[in-house]
């Protein structure tokens, strides 16, 4: 249950830009969460509702983009995309496999009003 | 007014990184080797702490900061063992963040070698914060049962070593060590594992010698 924590941060970035923007409201709010960054959607959701309260957010709407697991193989040069903790190569079975998505928590675009 | 969408894409957690980094960089410097132990409560922990104190007497100098919801218990408890220790106490937070490593940071002395931080018992939200270590080692004790790699990737995808805890209790329960091996390298080929009994003592000096090693990777790698 660290939602809370993260979602704190989103608010951290929230206001540095909608000073930078001089914006008088912030109407939504995109994150990117990956299947395996350790994040629930729902509790950030439920996070972000309870935080908003009071700030230029207050009438924003939080949408969570799910990132899947995207997978490399060094072996055989395979690209898998994996909903859950499977972490080998779907063409050739190598668990040596590099995590190249699937692990983010980012703030990747909000939309304000000026 | 006018409507605007701005293109962000900033980290969550880059303010825990960049603090991790700096913490990093300080005890590297120091020729400090830090270890980040991170499991579900009672999984053995500061019991392992302790064993590891006593191993380590008179041949490594070590340091630990405890991390608990609340009390001082377990700081008292590695000081009996004549290590010095740094309580804090989260006031219900999950997880440690490496300001709060920070924080303490500058009370450790210089003159240790391994710098030990005990994370709030949690197999879940710890996983996701970086504290400074070198090592991360995540502990499962037989009693919780050998499927927990599988349902708590996170944990597993992030350590670079396992230390199977409890040993002394197998005979008594169906956890397959071997099963629970091979679950965690199925999701992080390449992890170290031991199996200890910090009781008894068993493979903790296997655990010590690993720690040595890398140690001594870190004080060469700075030379």
């Amino acid at each position: 249950m660290h939602e809370l924590s993260l979602i704190a941060s989103v608010f951290d970035i929230l206001e540095e830009k909608a000073r930078e923007q001089g914006a008088t409201r912030i109407t939504k709010v995109v994150l990117k969460v990956g299947v395996m960054s350790g994040a629930v959607p729902d509790l950030l959701g439920s996070a972000f509702e309870t935080y908003k309260k009071g700030t230029l957010a207050e009438g924003a709407r939080l949408e969570t983009v799910i990132v899947p697991v995207r997978l490399r193989c060094p072996d055989c040069g395979g690209a898998t995309v994996r909903e859950e903790a499977d972490f080998s190569c779907a063409a050739c079975g190598s668990q040596r496999v590099e995590i190249v998505e699937g692990r983010e928590l980012v703030v990747e675009r909000i939309e304000l009003e000026t | 007014m006018s409507k605007k969408t701005i293109l962000v894409q900033q980290d969550l957690l880059a303010t825990n990184k960049q603090a991790a980094a700096a913490i990093r960089q300080e005890l590297r410097g120091r020729g400090i080797l830090c270890v980040n132990l991170l499991s579900s409560p009672g999984s053995g922990k500061t019991t392992l702490l302790e064993a590891l104190a006593d191993r380590f007497k008179g041949r490594c100098r070590m340091a630990v900061i405890e991390g608990d919801i609340e009390t001082e218990l377990d700081a008292e408890r590695i000081r009996a063992r004549g290590v010095p220790a740094w309580q804090i106490t989260t006031g219900g937070a999950c997880h440690l963040e490496a300001r709060m490593i920070g924080k303490v940071l500058g009370a450790i002395p210089s003159a240790i070698d391994f710098l030990f931080i005990e994370n709030v018992g949690n197999l879940v939200c710890p996983a996701s914060y970086d504290l400074g270590e070198d090592i991360r080692c995540v502990l499962l004790s037989s009693p919780e049962g050998d499927d927990k790699p599988a349902k708590y990737p996170q944990a597993f995808l992030s350590a670079d070593c396992l230390v199977l805890t409890k040993t002394d209790l197998l005979p008594h329960l169906p956890f397959d060590p071997a099963r629970a091996a091979a679950e965690a390298l199925s999701i992080k080929p390449g992890l170290r594992v031991f199996a200890v009994s910090a009781l008894r003592g068993d493979g903790v000096s296997d655990l010590a010698a690993y720690f040595i090693e890398a140690l001594e990777r870190l004080r060469s790698a700075r030379a």
